[in-house]
């Protein structure tokens, strides 16, 4: 729930008009982010509160994406409606640039893979018969008319389908190198060229079918792991993709405009509306307010500004519009920075090898070997040119790295597909293996460990007609603690007239108060830090109430925190809140390491410093101030709950208000990387038996051919052996 | 035996057919949101007989 309000805030007074497209036949389209629909619910209920409008002419959410498109005619700010109709539903609404390259890679691929399967299905309708029968029982010209039949569906398919590894094989050629492509495309193109030459020869065997086979098989690996990756969007692509937002800027001649946030330069003044998120670091000139800064710092309370106070791009205005300033171009912002930070950090990870990428590094040079010692072994011993190249390409296809271009990603898609059933959404093919290697993790506070909100904590002590008249008054404003009082309340609200004061609290035309200690005359002793009150002062019966407050700790953290250091993991804490709160929040959690005070850049050092001490780390955070150090880390989860930009620097993203999504995750990784392995084994295993006989030339086209399908067989079964998790 | 001559042919016809209705639904985005496809089925948006 409060993640859905949050969202809403975020967008407050989002326009999308400059991001409308129209065409020359007078209808205008655009294509809208949705955030939080779950079921056939969400996509009903959106698709109606659109397309009730008289004027939209087409609407259909993609599920799988949560873009909406939406066509319409007559007026081009009907938009705005639209995406304020949605947000009051309670879902999140953001443009972003249509989604690029990736994409088309992956529908060549589908393609690619359903012009093999037709080829495989259709060859081997006919290879039975030549399997079956010697060309002395069913006649040379039949047998020549198959063997035609067969070559005419292989030879287009191969040239069709295998272009995949045609093109990465070439491209790495080109540069002097050698990868996985290289052996499967030289064993591909090898093995027509035989059967070719076999046919006209009229030979026994032809090869065919098995090179149309391993094409396929190879495919459906490639296809599973295109899936995977295509959910892995850059984090810093999406960060930029952020900034495109629009800023409400004075013009000279006193009227107000939307401009886009890209465009602001120092000086301008600028209006900030209640909800708004402030576009560039800039001065207060009119106004006091209150600004929620825990995105920038990860402080739970708001800071009071008012005339001259700086404020940072990217903070919240919750109470009152300001007119402010601009001090910094949107580009210097502490914004800007931050996806700064971010890209840096970005570009260290980029070294990172794959398990399958470095096994090939390995298997690649093998297989070359093992082919060129069979042919010039053979041809030594005396057999024919063609017999020789035979026996290599059998060697080439028999080795044919099955296990490696399928056994890795049929074991993330099962992996990554149980997982999102649980909540868990893995945006990144790596994540399960860097996961796997964790040692150290290292939590945000705010949000993450807390509930990232405070929670009236004595409503035993508050009598209800009390609790009543401060829910009523609270209502009126939309401060953090206010927010907890209605909510701690729940029951009915009487219509009360009160003003806001800002940075003091509330006020009704008798006199009563709702806001900080001094304000309604109560005099404190000991402040205590690690709480948030308020007091309720009623002047005609002359009495305070006090509200106390706390961000409260997640249902499961204590228990989520001794799991994890059962498993030898070591937490810790850093965050940007003050000592007082992170050193008791610490120790109700028994961790023994935590950092307070942080900013963006003391977290990245932070986690460098032990990621050079040769720590696997484990980011978990929500923050803006945490975004950096979600992409520093070697692996990083966000909950569902956090801003967007902590999502998209996050590889994992748990839905719920618990923990125990993190220790579901870092289980289903450590088996799914035990299954990848045994998948090597098994493939191993297998090499171990079948590469001597292909060099020795026992292996005919028929036995290459099941033996290759049946290894592939195997390890996907054993893939499927992974664990099924707790939540199902 | 000349049957074949007329029979794998139609075979692979038939094949192709069906690849060719491959790539219309895919150009035609039937695989582009299989995840909504699967919740629009349940969505109950007739009105019900009078």
């Amino acid at each position: 729930m409060s993640g859905a309000t949050q969202i809403i805030e975020d967008n407050g007074a989002m326009t999308y008009v400059p991001f409308v497209i129209i065409n020359d036949d007078q209808i205008f389209r655009i294509q809208l982010l949705i955030k939080g629909a779950m079921c056939a619910a969400c996509i009903q209920k959106i698709e109606s509160a659109v397309s009730r409008d008289p004027r939209v002419q087409h609407v259909r959410l993609n599920f799988t994406t949560g873009l909406l498109s939406i066509e319409w005619k007559g007026d081009k700010s009907a938009v705005d409606e639209f995406a304020c109709d949605i947000k009051n539903l309670g879902y999140g609404v953001s443009y972003v640039r249509a989604l690029g390259k990736n994409n088309d890679d992956q529908s060549f691929l589908l393609r690619c893979l359903g012009v093999s399967a037709f080829a495989m299905g259709n060859i081997m309708l006919v290879s039975i018969a030549l399997w079956s029968y010697s060309s002395i029982e069913m006649g040379e010209t039949v047998r020549s008319f198959l063997e035609l039949a067969v070559a005419t569906i292989a030879l287009p398919a191969i040239a069709y389908a295998g272009q995949p590894f045609f093109h990465s094989a070439y491209s790495v050629l080109k540069t002097g190198h050698t990868n996985m492509d290289v052996p499967i495309s030289l064993g591909v193109i090898l093995a027509c060229i035989i059967s070719v030459i076999g046919m006209f020869q009229h030979q026994e065997h032809l090869y065919f079918d098995s090179a149309v086979m391993l094409v396929f098989f190879l495919l459906l690996g490639r296809y599973f792991d295109a899936c995977v990756r295509a959910k892995a969007t850059s984090a810093a692509s999406e960060l930029l993709q952020m900034m495109v937002q629009v800023a409400q800027i004075e013009t000279e001649n006193g009227t107000r405009e939307y401009i886009d946030v890209r465009n602001i330069r120092p000086g301008m003044i600028m209006h900030v509306a209640v909800g708004e998120r402030i576009a560039a670091d800039s001065e207060v000139v009119e106004g006091s307010s209150e600004i929620d800064m825990s995105l920038v710092t990860g402080e739970t309370i708001p800071t009071f500004v008012q005339i001259g106070s700086g404020l940072y791009a990217g903070t919240l205005n919750i109470q009152s519009p300001l007119r402010v300033r601009v001090s910094k171009p949107a580009s210097d912002s502490l914004l800007a920075d931050i996806v700064r930070l971010v890209e840096k950090a970005e570009s260290a990870q980029a070294f990172y090898t794959r398990i399958a990428d470095r096994a090939a590094k390995l298997y690649t040079p093998f297989v070359h070997a093992m082919a060129l010692i069979t042919f010039v072994g053979w041809y030594a011993a005396g057999l024919p040119f063609m017999e020789c190249l035979m026996r290599a390409t059998t060697v080439l296809i028999i080795t044919c790295p099955c296990a490696l271009g399928l056994a890795v990603p049929v074991v993330q898609v099962l992996a990554i597909s149980r997982l999102m059933k649980m909540g868990i959404l893995v945006k990144d093919g790596t994540a399960l293996e860097k996961l796997s290697k964790i040692d150290t993790i290292i939590f945000d506070k705010t949000g993450t460990l807390t509930h990232g909100h405070p929670t009236l904590i004595n409503r035993s002590d508050i009598s209800d007609q009390d609790m009543q008249l401060a829910a009523s008054i609270a209502a009126q404003s939309r401060h953090p603690l206010s927010k907890s009082i209605v909510a701690a309340w729940g029951g009915d609200i009487n219509t009360i007239k009160a003003t806001e004061i800002s940075g003091s609290g509330l006020e009704t035309g008798d006199g009563v108060r709702l806001g900080r200690a001094e304000w309604c005359g109560v005099e404190t002793q000991s402040r205590q830090t690690d709480f948030m009150e308020l007091y309720l002062s009623i002047p005609r019966e002359n009495r305070h109430v006090r509200f106390l407050f706390r961000d409260e700790l997640k249902e499961d953290a204590v228990q989520t925190i001794q799991t994890l250091k059962h498993k030898s993991l070591n937490p810790m804490i850093l965050s940007g809140d003050r000592e007082a709160v992170v050193r008791d929040t610490a120790r109700t959690l028994s961790i023994d390491s935590y950092q307070s005070d942080c900013r963006p850049e003391n977290k990245v050092h932070f986690i460098e410093d032990i990621k050079a001490k040769g720590c696997h780390v484990l980011m978990v955070g929500d923050g803006l101030n945490d975004t950096p150090v979600l992409s520093a880390a070697s692996i990083a989860m966000s909950p569902s709950s956090a801003i967007d930009m902590a999502q998209n620097a996050a590889s994992i993203i748990f839905s719920g208000q618990k923990l125990h999504p993190i220790i579901e995750a870092i289980d289903m990784a450590i088996d799914s990387q035990r299954k990848i392995k045994q998948n090597f084994a098994l493939a191993i295993i297998y090499n171990i038996f079948a590469v001597p006989l292909a060099v020795m030339g026992y292996v005919t086209p028929l036995v290459a051919a099941i033996a290759m399908s049946s290894s592939s067989l195997i390890v996907i079964g054993n893939s499927f052996r992974l664990r099924r998790g707790k939540g199902q | 035996m000349s049957v074949l001559l007329f029979l794998i042919p139609l075979a692979l016809l038939l094949g192709f057919i069906g690849l060719m209705a491959f790539f219309w639904a895919m150009k035609n985005g039937q695989f582009d949101d299989l995840q909504g496809d699967a919740q629009r089925i349940l969505m109950d948006d007739d009105k019900p007989l009078k």
